[in-house]
């Protein structure tokens, strides 16, 4: 029969204590902020398109935030987020601060109605708000001069829908290191 | 099902005044970032210090990245060279061969060219550039096509100059930190440039469509002068683009023009060129915007 040394998880923990851990209210606080300033700061790599086909990841990271952890984002984090996205992302400036501002109320509202919600049904509503981030970024790009045709958000919009669990995965994944004692 | 008016939010007058105080602060953020917004699109170049900080600071991770994407494209291209060398070797033979006379004629060219442009009295920049740098990255999310230069007025770039790669234009610069600058890519759908087609000089309007390819529209309306296949040049009209830089080649005709895809690639282009303006008076129009409208012009 082989011994139980199963119970002691991890080496380095060492002389720590074991009970009455707390969670450093730093990461707690600072880990899902820079994951979506990081998610916004993808353009910085060199991935030069002609077209706009790169998901929104910074709208992706937060909606994942809040749909994840209703409670963590006070309503008015779409505006200082969304400001730091304008930096990055080649829109007029203000727009993310528009529609992510918008985008947190629309949330705000479908937590009032749909208390008790699965997987799927987070996804619908993250791909409704991120359908409607996109169109609407596309409306303000046209009030500057020339509107591009709607039929180029198209493959942008479906690669934003398809990697959007994948974005989930990397919120979760995030919220456990976040959350660890 | 939507929740009923008066919904009791609790006995905890500080959690109701908190809860009141964030739906305060929400509004005024939202009607905070349309101001913004108004502001932003009633003068583009308005924010433009912000965007410069960001991209000046990103830089760095950037350059980094974009030169590790180098070395591996650079490590398959130099393997694939080896493949079938020596019947490329003797068709590359071949050609500069034949290249070799339409390059006398092509001097004989140029210098019957400055003689006459010298008669015209034409003041115009002809040769030379300003720097050469690289692209380092793109606005990929959004809709208005910008890229980033790995060099900005430290080499005496300033806005309005245009770009071009290799293969053909690029675009032009829109606004200049100390070491980075912002171009609009021939491909944004605010981007239009004087053209014409290569084999004749039929005058034509290029602009993007943010979908990789550009429109051109014939200046003379009618009958549809374009085929497949034509090489569409820049015209020099209007002053910022010298004439004769390759533009775009046409792919398909529609009712209005034809569509074409531009010759060179921003995402594969080696280095970016910086041209100067082409003539001085588009250069001083450029410094004053607003007061003459200039073609190739694009507020933003």
């Amino acid at each position: 029969m082989k011994p139980v040394i199963a119970l002691r998880i991890r080496q380095s923990r060492g002389y720590k204590s074991r009970l009455n851990r707390e969670q450093s209210p730093l990461s707690m606080m600072a880990i899902p902020i820079l994951s979506v300033l990081l998610g916004s700061m993808v353009t910085v790599l060199p991935i030069i398109e002609t077209q706009a086909i790169l998901p929104p990841f910074g709208l992706m990271m937060l909606i994942a935030w809040r749909l994840l952890r209703p409670g963590f984002w006070p309503a008015w984090a779409g505006l200082p987020l969304g400001m730091f996205d304008d930096i990055f992302s080649g829109a007029p400036f203000g727009s993310a601060a528009l529609l992510w501002s918008l985008a947190m109320i629309a949330a705000e509202l479908i937590d009032a109605r749909a208390v008790w919600r699965d997987h799927w049904q987070d996804w619908f509503i993250a791909s409704l708000i991120i359908i409607a981030v996109l169109i609407g970024g596309w409306m303000i790009v046209g009030f500057t001069g020339n509107k591009p045709s709607l039929i180029t958000l198209i493959p942008q919009i479906l690669l934003s829908l398809l990697l959007y669990p994948m974005v989930v995965r990397i919120a979760a994944r995030l919220d456990q290191w976040r959350l660890a004692t | 099902m939507a929740p009923s008016k008066n919904r009791p939010r609790g006995f905890s007058r500080k959690a109701q005044y908190g809860l009141f105080a964030t739906y305060v602060l929400t509004v005024a953020g939202t009607i905070f970032a349309a101001m913004l917004l108004a502001i932003s699109v009633v003068d583009p170049k308005g924010f433009s210090a912000l965007r410069k900080i960001g991209a000046e600071i990103t830089a760095p991770v950037a350059r980094v990245f974009d030169s590790l994407r180098r070395t591996v494209n650079d490590v398959g291209e130099n393997t694939s060279a080896y493949i079938d060398a020596a019947s490329k070797n003797r068709a590359l033979t071949k050609t500069v061969l034949a290249n070799r006379t339409k390059l006398i004629e092509a001097k004989a060219i140029r210098v019957e060219n400055a003689r006459l442009r010298s008669l015209l009295k034409l003041k115009t920049d002809e040769a030379g550039h300003i720097a050469v740098g690289r692209l380092i990255n793109s606005t990929a999310s959004s809709s208005r096509r910008f890229a980033t230069l790995s060099i900005g007025s430290n080499f005496g770039i300033a806005d309005g100059q245009p770009v071009r790669g290799p293969d053909g234009l690029l675009g032009r610069i829109l606004e200049t930190g100390p070491t980075t600058a912002r171009i609009l890519l021939i491909t944004d759908a605010n981007s239009p440039i004087p053209v014409m087609r290569a084999s004749d000089g039929t005058p034509a309007s290029g602009e993007g469509l943010a979908n990789g390819l550009v429109k051109i529209l014939p200046v003379n309306f009618g009958v549809n002068p374009f085929k497949r296949g034509d090489i569409i040049v820049t015209s020099g009209n209007g002053g910022l683009f010298r004439p004769n830089i390759p533009y775009a080649k046409i792919i398909r005709l529609t009712s209005y023009g034809a569509l074409a895809r531009p010759l060179a690639d921003p995402a594969s282009t080696p280095y970016a060129i910086v041209l100067p303006i082409y003539e001085e008076a588009a250069a001083t129009a450029q410094a004053l915007p607003e007061t003459a409208p200039q073609a190739g012009d694009a507020a933003p």
